[in-house]
């Protein structure tokens, strides 16, 4: 034992010398004194010894014996001032456009106008709409997010200003404020995440490019392996096709459901069918009559709208080459019938309206390397049959609603977009677009994407 | 002959017994995980794994069949650290479920067990596709797995506390296999220290870690950047002077890059599963590592 050899050690030592030093009795006494002492210390140090080891042994089977906890997490430093600051994004986006038409005389043939972003935009250089994204969870129940858009003039638009929960049982979630509507496939899709410079046809003509509502929205997603999802909105109800209505209560009510799932392991699908239904009071637009003068017309009725839209993509599992197709496809048919006034500052007159219209969009997008992509469009729009009551009664001519004569807008769109990374984007397009009752427009578009600080996952 | 009323009676306790009996869903971002449920949980577990083993896990799509599965999950496993950002937390809001957000005993994150590597100092987007968090791909080390592992058997017990007792004993069990595997590979890995290597990204750094080898470079410049065509001469040439054992390329890898290289370098290209299924020998977790030693060491022989 070493402790042992220690305590001989001394002893021996002590035992040595003590022969030659013998001199007196004294001197004896003082020795064995001495070495009494040493004897007495040593021993006292092996006892403390001893329990330091079992105390130590203890310790060790204690250790053994209790769960392993996984190594804690270092504690980041409590930065409390900013830890509970929302997560800021930030996207820039702009272009250059070369057209062939003037985009000042842009319209829908056939189409009451929707007042909203329409047309491929100015020529050469623009800066589009800076987007400034606040996003965080509100406490356990509920995440928030605001989404502002700062336009090349200056100003400054609520695009989204929503509180969704988070902790609802059975499949059940809530969302309030202002947000992009949940029908169909593309209208929630934020600007930046488009796969071509503009919206679809059907879209602009539709809605004025995205359906937004200050209201209330339930979903519901049901417990099954394959997609199914059923939602319902409702608001105020202020945007296009709708108005805000000079009374309480809702306007602007959606439905919708989709359904998804798999084919095989590279195939994912999506496809929905949605109503959007509401009442427009006093929607005015400006045209000019058959004798030229500028007239302000309004439409007082109800507008419903069927979509359809269906999305496949395509993302080999069982490959390196990080290709993927993208095919998707929106069906739209709105019903207008109520009535027109015409000319309200003037003549005032007042019959029925109804009309029945239809849109549609088809586009496929390759992504043939993985930073770029390759994508064409097919855009078509029917302004089916529209009732003029003023017209039919004869009291006014077809020609006094130059907008509304019926012609086939249609737009064929080719793209090609390179990533350098997920974060930018670059993207040149050309289309040929006839949505004008005159030449084909066409638009060369250059365009850029920068994405900026935090940046939320896409949808599918 | 069966009684109506006893009939009813079993049919009854049947139906009232089933959810004791049913499993618990998990979702498992990848392969390896979605393999360690399965050995933790056995059958009281119903494992869904949201990617295949050749995919790039940075880089996923938030599918419809995704978010249903997400619907209906008790228990989500993913890696964390931000490897699953471009797509999981869509899944997690879209599925509607409060079970498996974030916080919630039904999510868990294998990165918060372990401790990460290549913890950046400072993080700028010009750096590349930079972690801030870590470096998250952490299954190519059977250290973090044993770790992890038994996080996840806890987090198993309490997402299913009838079957505490099940997942502890499972549990137990695996820990002594995957140690005893981990002797074994240890006394292969020892031919396999110092080996200089080059890689493709940055997600074999825990296997270079726990093996001992030298990394000598990257194929790409800075994480997810392509290499440009200067950036790779250069590489030819710093190469040429300390030239590599071998280049390791992940199954999920594109071969292009590698194969390029490996020509000029005079080094060969060891193809590695890099995850579960990534390799039709890596069936499981001990498959994935035997796989991956017994491929290095052909090379390094």
């Amino acid at each position: 034992m070493g402790h042992l050899s220690r305590i001989i050690g001394p002893v021996a030592i002590a035992a040595m010398v003590a022969p030659a030093a013998v001199q007196a009795a004294d001197d004896v006494e003082a020795l064995r004194a001495e070495i009494a002492a040493i004897k007495a210390e040593y021993a006292q140090r092996v006892t403390a010894l001893e329990a330091r080891i079992d105390q130590l042994e203890t310790t060790a089977t204690t250790a053994a014996a209790a769960p392993v906890e996984p190594p804690p997490v270092p504690a980041a430093p409590a930065r409390t001032s900013s830890a509970f600051n929302p997560s800021i994004s930030v996207i820039l986006a702009g272009n250059y456009a070369d057209l062939s038409q003037d985009p000042g005389d842009f319209n829908f043939a056939g189409f009451m106008p929707s007042g909203g972003e329409i047309g491929p935009g100015e020529r050469s250089f623009n800066l589009g709409e800076s987007e400034v994204t606040f996003a965080a969870s509100v406490d356990p129940y509920f995440t928030a997010a605001l989404t502002m858009a700062l336009s090349a003039a200056g100003e400054t638009g609520v695009e989204e200003a929503f509180a969704r929960t988070t902790s609802l049982p059975a499949g059940f979630s809530v969302k309030g404020g202002r947000f992009f509507s949940g029908f169909g496939y593309l209208n929630e899709i934020h600007a930046h995440a488009w796969d071509f410079v503009d919206q679809p046809l059907v879209y602009q003509a539709f809605y004025g490019g995205q359906y937004g509502q200050d209201g209330l929205q339930v979903k519901w997603l049901a417990p099954t392996d394959l997609f199914l999802e059923f939602g319902a909105e409702t608001g105020g109800g202020g945007e296009f096709p709708g108005t805000r209505l000079g009374r309480n209560g809702l306007n602007g009510t959606t439905l919708f459901t989709h359904l998804g799932g798999d084919l095989g392991d590279s195939i994912g699908w999506r496809a929905g069918l949605s109503w959007l239904g509401m009442d427009a009071e006093d929607r005015a637009y400006e045209d000019v009559d058959s004798a030229g003068n500028a007239v302000v017309n309004s439409f007082t009725g109800s507008s419903e709208t069927w979509i359809a839209d269906a999305t496949f993509k395509w993302t080999p599992a069982s490959s390196t080459r990080r290709q993927a197709f993208k095919l998707q496809a929106e069906y739209m048919r709105r019903t207008e019938d109520g009535s027109l006034a015409y000319d309200v500052g003037g003549a005032g007159l007042n019959d029925s309206y109804r009309s029945e219209q239809d849109g549609w969009y088809v586009q496929g997008v390759y992504q043939f390397n993985p930073r770029w992509r390759f994508g064409v469009r097919y855009d078509e729009l029917d302004p089916g049959s529209t009732r003029i009551g003023l017209v039919q009664s004869g009291d006014l001519l077809a020609a006094d609603f130059p907008l509304l004569l019926p012609a086939s807008p249609s737009r064929i769109t080719t793209m090609i977009d390179f990533s350098p990374s997920e974060f930018s984007r670059l993207r040149a397009q050309y289309a040929w677009d006839d949505s004008r009752d005159a030449d084909t427009d066409r638009q060369l578009l250059l365009q850029y994407i920068y994405a900026l600080g935090a940046h939320g996952a896409h949808k599918f | 002959m069966i009684s109506p009323v006893r009939g009813l009676c079993v049919a009854c306790a049947l139906i009232i017994g089933l959810p004791a009996h049913a499993a618990i869903k998990v979702l498992a971002t990848t392969s390896d995980w979605g393999s360690l449920v399965t050995e933790l949980g056995g059958d009281k577990v119903n494992v869904y794994t949201a990617t295949s083993p050749l995919q790039d896990v940075h880089r996923v799509d938030a599918k419809p069949s995704l978010v249903a599965r997400a619907r209906s999950a008790d228990l989500v496993v993913a890696t964390g650290a931000e490897l699953e950002i471009g797509w999981l937390p869509v899944l997690l809001r879209e599925s509607s479920n409060s079970k498996i957000q974030p916080g919630a005993p039904g999510y868990f994150e294998i990165s918060s067990a372990l401790r990460l590597l290549d913890i950046p100092t400072a993080v700028d987007r010009s750096m590349g596709d930079v972690h801030p968090l870590g470096n998250p791909h952490v299954q190519l080390d059977p250290r973090n797995i044993a770790t992890a592992a038994k996080a996840l058997s806890v987090r198993l017990a309490q997402v299913d506390a009838p079957n505490a007792a099940y997942y502890q004993q499972r549990g137990a069990d695996f820990q002594a296999r995957w140690q005893q595997a981990m002797t074994r590979w240890s006394a292969q890995a020892a031919t396999l220290r110092d080996v200089p290597v080059v890689v493709i990204h940055k997600d074999q750094t825990y296997l270079i870690h726990w093996l001992g080898m030298k990394e000598l470079a990257a194929i790409e410049p800075k994480p997810g950047v392509p290499p440009s065509a200067g950036y790779l001469a250069g590489l030819v040439s710093r190469l040429g002077a300390t030239p590599p054992r071998m280049i390791l390329r992940n199954a999920y890898n594109d071969p292009k890059a590698s194969d390029w290289l490996a020509e000029r370098v005079k080094a060969p290209v060891v193809l590695l599963p890099f995850s579960v299924g990534g390799t039709p020998e890596a069936k499981d977790l001990f498959g994935l590592f035997d796989d991956t030693l017994r491929r290095l060491q052909a090379v390094a022989r």
